[in-house]
């Protein structure tokens, strides 16, 4: 018996949707889930699968069909099909139902969008501060105190609201885990809100284009258990809060205002040297990108400094303790063989007080020796 | 050599070279020497200057505006006195040259130039990311390969090789001898090699090309090597092009059409170049804007987008993307509208049938560039601004689906029970109409703003991206220089290696950019020179398929060439095509039309029995209408 060519057309249809759909579900499309957003968000892409799927599979099957049943066979050569214009009413139906299509998702769209998003109560606030490249992450203690760290640490199950800062150019803080990530911009606080429910360690990602060194901003971001949390958070240091841009030790910064970095006034050596560990571990950054074995820091975007500060000094010519200075406040100055110029941001000279610097050129020269 | 060097030409546009440079650098040694800055002799400052002052001095000596400055200074001008119409020898196509044909062949073949330099870089890109860790380049240059790779396909690929395809076909199409002003047509072309190498010696520069991606944001475009000045001032030249083009193509279709062809019996592919050039003229002004806002902050210290507060340092970091997206969201449809104007052609012809809702496939374009100015931020969902933004975003994005979806219905309602001639150019046809729907399905998905939160700037978007304008775009593109290969060069293609191409470049195309959606909802970031283990079997078979595109770009040329050279010769109408352009020889007479065509139907009465669209009288005869007596080519 022969069906009607749209009899037939609708289906293939049928069949390329059951065989399409439930492998384009069966895909592990997703990382870990470890946010509650990153279950509504998962879920909302499934909805979009099972509607995209059969639109795709109709076009397809349009095209296959028409190729199989209506490609030019010889001795048509000279043919023309039927002069069909149009047809309004099959015309209404194409503009009319993608129509209620849209506004069904957009709706939907909109719910997981609220909920993701909504003011929770009993939320933490964490700042994300990003800079070229790295990232800090600040938990407010007292005014102006803060525990400043380089790894992201959250309580499982409680809410979290992100502040998000930028100190130079614009990055991105994106946790593929939590499904979220919003812009760092120079100038604004963004805020980002997640409820992470799953322990475990997942990556934090820079995903915007900042420089050089883009590739390897990365942070990672433990979930534990609320306990665990206050007993970590408990056991780290309370620093000055950092500040979030450039001019924010010259004053006139946003909130929470950034105190003068507490270093010895008699300029005790050892004191300043301290300081500068600190420095170099947490709010200057420098670990993220420099291994210095007596800091612990395992960086590999520039030079080790434990080995590399002493010969290149005598490279350039200089003092090692005027090298230091040099090379924090001009990178580009001298660079070490085998290293791009440009990628170290210049701005330290800038971003870090005259006594934070001192501290570090301490600290460093006194470990390298 | 006195004559040469005073004649248009290379001999004198490389002399002017010279002397602009030499007036760049006196220029900012006066202007530095004048200000007391210190050093006086500043590279940076120099070749910013000489970037601007040289192109200009050499499209003076090359002789694009000769005929203007005689004209300014009271002369006699000489309406072809740099130019003759219609190209005799290869040697023309280097020379400035006023014919429509000449020029539309001339940007096809820059613009593929470009193409085959882009798609280089990325098999670069491909090598480098076909392993984990960092092989053949240092992320600098990482970061420099795709920014070209992107800025070369966008403004000197796609964007010019649509308007070079309409510069050729679109005068035929509509009746007209030539464009409405044929020495801005020369200029525009003649603008594009010049943002192109721009862009391509930024490679030169000290510090690498520019590294900030095509979208180039500030503040990393301001504070980056002189690299970035290349693209920033590349990107006027190219910008100024579009806009000339598109104004030429709007007088060209408003008062140039043949005696009786209204606008309803405009072929598809002139209302396509006609929304596209309404697209161009409106946009093209905001990414001009947003490079001379950056080029001021690098060069002058405006602090547009320095962000810090502080004395003249309260710039707003958002803004430019907001005026950066304001044309390059439209862009997206300046770079597909065109595209689907071919494929009306194409299908139309190769299914033997009439275009299925001609009225409602023109209205929709038309929607489509009303609504294509309504949807810019939906590309900063997660940039910052204000949250409320995002709502009316997605739903206007969501809603062009309609439009489009209503063009993808018809050209699927128009194949059935057609006669279906599966040559090169409907194979093409028929790949778009697949892999588009799918660059448009993950462009409703990225609509959805809780998704695009989590794919922002992942490969899902350079999945989505290459779907629109690789799958969407260039097969139309391939499909059109097949389609028109018999017309513009009066040869035929070899069709067996037309089809190999297709299959080869179809199925490379989606072992490529497939597996990009899965990797990108992995998480894997997009602009990243490295990644993580979790990612490297899907990178090393996406890179070897890229590797298997790229070469199968080379049976495209092979088949281009040898055709060119020595393929059989075409007959004036070797598809029983109903549009003008087809009526005319192959190549089409160095005026097109030995009579003014009148038109007397619509564009597609493919099945009609004894329909026309045109037909010939006499100049006399037509000449009543008054259409044609704009003709700015007098005989």
């Amino acid at each position: 018996m022969r069906k009607h060519p749209v009899v037939q057309l609708l289906l293939i249809g049928a069949i390329g949707t059951a065989i399409g759909l439930p492998i384009a579900l069966a895909i592990p499309w997703f990382p870990a889930q470890a946010a509650t957003q990153a279950h509504r968000i998962d879920t909302l892409y499934h909805v979009l699968l099972i509607v995209s799927v059969p639109i795709f599979v109709g076009v397809l099957s349009v095209v296959l069909y028409s190729v199989w049943k209506f490609r030019m066979k010889p001795g048509e050569e000279g043919k023309d099909g039927p002069p069909i214009h149009g047809n309004t009413r099959l015309e209404v139906v194409w503009t009319a139902a993608p129509a209620i299509l849209i506004v069904a998702l957009c709706t939907y769209a909109y719910t997981v969008l609220h909920a993701n998003e909504v003011t929770k109560p009993g939320e933490r606030t964490v700042n994300v501060i990003g800079e070229q490249f790295a990232w800090y992450f600040t938990y407010p203690s007292s005014p102006g105190k803060s525990v400043v760290t380089q790894q992201l640490y959250l309580p499982k199950g409680q809410p979290v609201v992100f502040k998000i800062h930028s100190r130079d150019v614009i990055h991105e803080f994106f946790v593929p885990a939590f499904r979220l990530q919003l812009a760092a911009v120079p100038g604004i606080t963004t805020t980002l809100r997640a409820t992470p429910d799953r322990l475990g360690v997942y990556s934090v990602v820079c995903n915007q284009l900042c420089g050089n060194g883009h590739a390897t901003m990365r942070a990672t971001v433990h979930v534990l258990t609320p306990a665990a949390f206050q007993a970590w958070l408990a056991k780290q240091p309370v620093q000055p809060s950092p500040g979030y841009s450039f001019s924010s030790a010259g004053g006139g910064a946003p909130a929470p205002a950034p105190a003068p970095a507490p270093s010895g006034k008699a300029g005790n050596g050892s004191a300043t040297a301290a300081a500068g560990k600190a420095i170099f571990t947490g709010s200057g950054g420098c670990g993220a990108c420099h291994t210095l074995a007596d800091a612990g820091t395992t960086g590999a975007v520039g030079p080790n400094l434990g080995i590399r500060l002493v010969p290149d000094a005598k490279k350039r010519g200089l003092p090692l303790a005027a090298f230091i200075n040099e090379s924090i406040t001009k990178p580009n100055a001298f660079i070490a063989p085998g290293y791009p110029a440009g990628v170290m941001p210049q701005t330290f000279g800038q971003t870090l007080t005259a006594t934070q610097i001192q501290s570090l050129v301490a600290y460093l020269a006194s470990v390298t020796k | 050599m006195l004559i040469k060097l005073r004649a248009p030409g290379w001999y004198r546009a490389a002399l002017f070279d010279v002397i602009g440079f030499a007036f760049a650098f006196g220029l900012v040694v006066l202007i530095r020497t004048l200000m007391h800055e210190h050093p006086v002799l500043d590279g940076y400052a120099i070749t910013t200057v000489a970037l601007i002052a040289v192109p200009l001095f050499f499209l003076v000596g090359l002789g694009v505006a000769d005929y203007w400055f005689y004209w300014a200074a009271g002369k006699r001008t000489r309406p072809e006195d740099h130019s003759a119409h219609g190209a005799r020898t290869w040697r023309d196509y280097f020379r400035v040259n006023t014919d429509h044909k000449v020029i539309g062949i001339q940007y096809v073949v820059t613009s593929f130039f470009f193409l085959l330099i882009g798609g280089l870089l990325a098999m670069l890109m491909r090598a480098e990311l076909a392993q984990p860790g960092m092989q053949f380049v240092t992320p600098e240059q990482y970061n420099g390969l795709f920014s070209v790779h992107a800025s070369l396909l966008i403004f000197l690929f796609v964007i010019p090789v649509f308007a070079g395809l309409a510069n050729f076909v679109l005068p035929l199409m509509i009746g007209a001898p030539d464009m409405a002003f044929p020495r801005l047509n020369a200029l525009s072309f003649w603008l594009l090699p010049i943002a192109g190498l721009m862009m391509l010696a930024s490679f030169l520069a000290p510090g690498g090309s520019f590294a900030s991606g095509w979208t180039a944001y500030a503040p990393l475009s301001t504070s980056l090597p002189l690299g970035q000045t290349f693209f920033t001032l590349a990107v006027q030249f190219a910008g100024a092009s579009s806009i000339a083009t598109a104004l030429n193509f709007l007088v060209t279709i408003i008062t140039m059409r043949a005696p009786g062809m209204s606008f309803f019996r405009m072929p598809l592919l002139v209302w396509a170049n006609f929304s596209t050039s309404l697209l161009v003229v409106i946009a093209t002004p905001f990414i001009a804007a947003s490079q001379f806002f950056v080029l001021l902050d690098r060069a002058l210290g405006f602090q547009f987008f320095n962000a810090f507060v502080g004395a003249g340092k309260n710039g707003n970091v958002i803004m430019y993307q907001h005026v950066f997206w304001f044309y390059s969201h439209p862009a997206v449809y300046i770079m597909m509208l065109p595209g689907f104007g071919i494929i009306s052609e194409v299908l139309a012809v190769k299914a033997r049938k009439p275009i299925f809702g001609y009225r409602m496939m023109a209205f929709s374009l038309l929607a489509i560039v009303v609504l294509g100015f309504t949807v810019w931020a939906h590309h900063m969902f997660v940039s910052g601004m204000a949250p409320w933004i995002r709502i009316p975003m997605m739903v206007t994005t969501a809603i062009i689906a309609i439009p489009t979806g209503i063009k993808v219905f018809s050209w699927l309602a128009t194949l059935w029970r057609g006669v279906l001639r599966l040559d090169t150019p409907m194979l093409f046809a028929l790949g778009f109409l697949t892999m588009f729907t799918l660059g448009g399905i993950s462009g409703v998905m990225l609509a959805m703003i809780p998704f695009d939160i989590h794919v922002s700037a992942t490969y899902f978007i350079v999945a989505h991206i290459h779907y629109v304008l690789f799958g969407g775009s260039l097969f139309t593109i391939f499909a059109g220089v097949y389609y028109w290969f018999p017309k513009m060069t009066g040869r035929m293609f070899d069709d067996r290696l037309g089809k190999l191409h297709f299959w080869l470049t179809f199925i490379f195309f989606n072992i490529t950019f497939g597996p990009m959606h899965l990797i990108g909802i992995q998480g894997m970031p997009r602009r990243v020179a490295d990644y993580a283990q979790q990612f490297a079997t899907w990178n090393l078979i996406i890179s070897l398929a890229s590797f298997g595109l790229g070469l199968s770009t080379l049976v495209f040329l092979y088949n281009m060439v040898a055709s060119w050279r020595g393929g059989p010769r075409a007959a004036a109408n070797p598809w029983r095509a109903l549009t003008l352009e087809w009526q005319v020889s192959s190549p089409p007479p160095i005026f097109n039309f030995d009579a003014v065509p009148t038109v007397v139907g619509g564009p597609y009465e493919y099945g009609v029995p004894g329909a026309v669209h045109g037909i010939f009288k006499s100049p006399a005869e037509a000449r009543p209408t008054g259409t044609i007596a704009t003709s700015p080519t007098p005989e």
